[in-house]
């Protein structure tokens, strides 16, 4: 009869599992705890506004600076040089100024305010798990392992995947763990200061095309600022041009020493596109020919088309850090470690043998979190409740 | 007191273990996961039925981030309008991840859930894995 009433009981709760949440219960001893947004409790260096919908990196003073330059330099152009350039000239100059202008502030803003592809944390149960494939490939020695690392052959060229220890995953292929904001971001491109963000697989083209336009607009509000000194010039002399349009200078100096290295910087970031390669890969010269005769690089498409096609026009893929979802309640853990040794050690039926007999309300919410390796390295803490279980 | 101990792990099976499918990076950095049948789920599952899950899965990522003529579109329609236009559509990308959730459901209430397994959607691991969240069989000597 007990059986029937737990046959019964198994079809009911089984039916309640929801996936849309990644907790499969709903615990009865559920705290009733003010809910939190994910953004609130996010582990990287990150600076979150309006809610967790905008993302930045720790140091956003460079990128302030940036935006300064940009609308100072513009709003100098619009205000002194094109009422001249409109009447003189055409009132189309403006109308391009503007569109380009338009543009360099939503593509700056969308790369500064974007999620550049930050990877989550691994869960504790994740860490654990390869925690445990480790140990078992190094044969479960006392001292800390070398840095782990994981081969992996793509398209005929061995990769090496590194194992990152601050968020707990092996690195997918040309993601790399960012210092400054201490997270691992997928396809990382570089840091960039003057964005305030990094530059990774969801905001590159952003990037690009903030610095392409920037470049146009450089060139073009250069253009024609010498354009409108020289036609003033011709009527006044060269001396009292200056004095009418003393802001025409400023803009000269600013976007002289600026287009060296914004046009440097775009020309190289197109190379990049072309190749498929990250700034990154470029720098340690990962696909470069010198390091071997079949050295290649196994992500580019083959031609330069499909690799832009690809970088700037492909899909978008969405953040995975849910900044705006709330905090989970307390998942349901797996069975604490009963006899120190982490319980992947024991076959499944003893397992749940052994989580019957001890109690299972109290299922510790700290233990199983700890790597196994810390159980063996560590001295016994007093604290720890599985081992005083176990005695 | 034995009765009231079972009550409440009925209503809350106890997690026995989790297992972890990773990805597959032999084809790049397309996302795929491995099909290799992990030894955990032997008691519990065909090797066929995982086997078709995990290519299905690994079929609908690739539909997500397929490069062709309709992903180059959106993208050019996207950045011609500066993007503003995701305001009111959602990227393919996005459907394609609605799909796989819906499928994911539908797979567990037919397939996972009566074995006492439970499968979770990659996108809350950062699509770095597929867990597989295996819950105590009750049918075996409960309730002592």
């Amino acid at each position: 009869m007990h059986l029937g009433v737990s046959e019964s009981m198994r079809e009911c709760e089984y039916s309640q599992i929801s996936t849309r949440s990644s907790t499969p219960m709903e615990t009865p001893y559920k705290k009733k705890t003010s809910k939190k947004r994910k953004w609130e409790i996010f582990p990287g260096r990150n600076k979150f506004y309006c809610g967790g919908r905008i993302m930045m990196a720790k140091q956003t003073g460079v990128f302030y600076l940036t935006l300064v330059l940009i609308l100072v330099t513009c709003g100098l152009f619009f205000t002194f040089d094109c009422p001249f350039l409109a009447l003189q000239l055409t009132p189309v100059i403006p109308v391009i100024g503007g569109v380009l202008f338009l543009f360099v502030l939503g593509t700056l803003l969308r790369t500064s305010f974007s999620d550049p592809g930050v990877l989550p944390r691994a869960t504790p149960d994740e860490a654990a798990d390869l925690e445990r494939q480790i140990d078992v490939a190094n044969g479960s020695t006392g001292y800390r392992p070398p840095p782990r690392t994981k081969e992996v052959v793509i398209n005929g060229q061995t990769v090496k995947l590194k194992y990152c220890f601050t968020c707990k995953i092996f690195r997918p292929p040309r993601a790399s763990h960012c210092s400054l904001c201490d997270n691992c971001v997928d396809r990382f491109d570089h840091h960039c200061p003057w964005v305030g963000n990094c530059v990774g697989k969801r905001n590159y083209r952003f990037f690009y095309m903030f610095i392409l336009s920037l470049s146009f607009l450089t060139i073009f509000i250069f253009a024609f600022v010498i354009t409108h000194i020289i036609l003033r010039s011709h009527r006044n002399g060269f001396l009292n041009a200056l004095k009418d349009s003393p802001a025409s200078v400023l803009e000269v100096v600013v976007c002289f020493f600026s287009v060296w290295s914004i046009v440097g910087l775009s020309g190289f970031h197109t190379y990049l596109i072309s190749s498929n390669q990250t700034t990154n890969e470029d720098i340690k010269g990962s696909w470069s020919s010198k390091r071997g005769k079949d050295n290649y690089n196994p992500y580019s498409h083959g031609n330069i088309f499909t690799n832009c096609c690809a970088a700037l026009c492909g899909p978008l893929p969405p953040s995975l850090i849910d900044r705006r979802g709330f905090v989970q309640s307390d998942t349901p853990q797996l069975a604490p470690p009963t006899n120190g040794i982490t319980m992947y050690g024991a076959t499944q039926s003893q397992q749940s043998h052994m989580v019957s007999d001890t109690e299972t309300e109290s299922v510790t919410k700290t233990s199983a979190f700890r790597a196994p390796n810390s159980f063996c390295r560590l001295p016994p803490h007093p604290s720890s409740s599985s081992r005083a279980a176990s005695q | 007191m034995a009765e009231t101990h079972s009550l409440q792990d009925l209503q809350q099976p106890a997690v026995s273990s989790k297992v972890f499918i990773q990805r597959d990076y032999s084809s790049g950095t397309i996302c795929k996961f491995q099909t290799k049948f992990p030894s955990d789920l032997e008691s519990r599952l065909d090797k066929q039925q995982f086997e078709e899950t995990i290519q299905t899965l690994n079929n609908l990522y690739a539909e997500a981030e397929k490069l062709g003529g309709k992903s180059y579109l959106e993208g050019c329609l996207a950045c011609l309008t500066a993007y503003t236009i995701f305001l009111c559509m959602e990227t393919h990308y996005e459907k394609v991840l609605k799909k796989i959730a819906r499928y994911i459901k539908d797979q567990n209430e037919k397939i996972y859930a009566p074995r006492g397994l439970l499968l979770t959607d990659p996108v809350e691991r950062g699509l770095r894995v597929v867990e597989i969240t295996i819950f105590e069989d009750r049918s075996i000597g409960s309730g002592r």
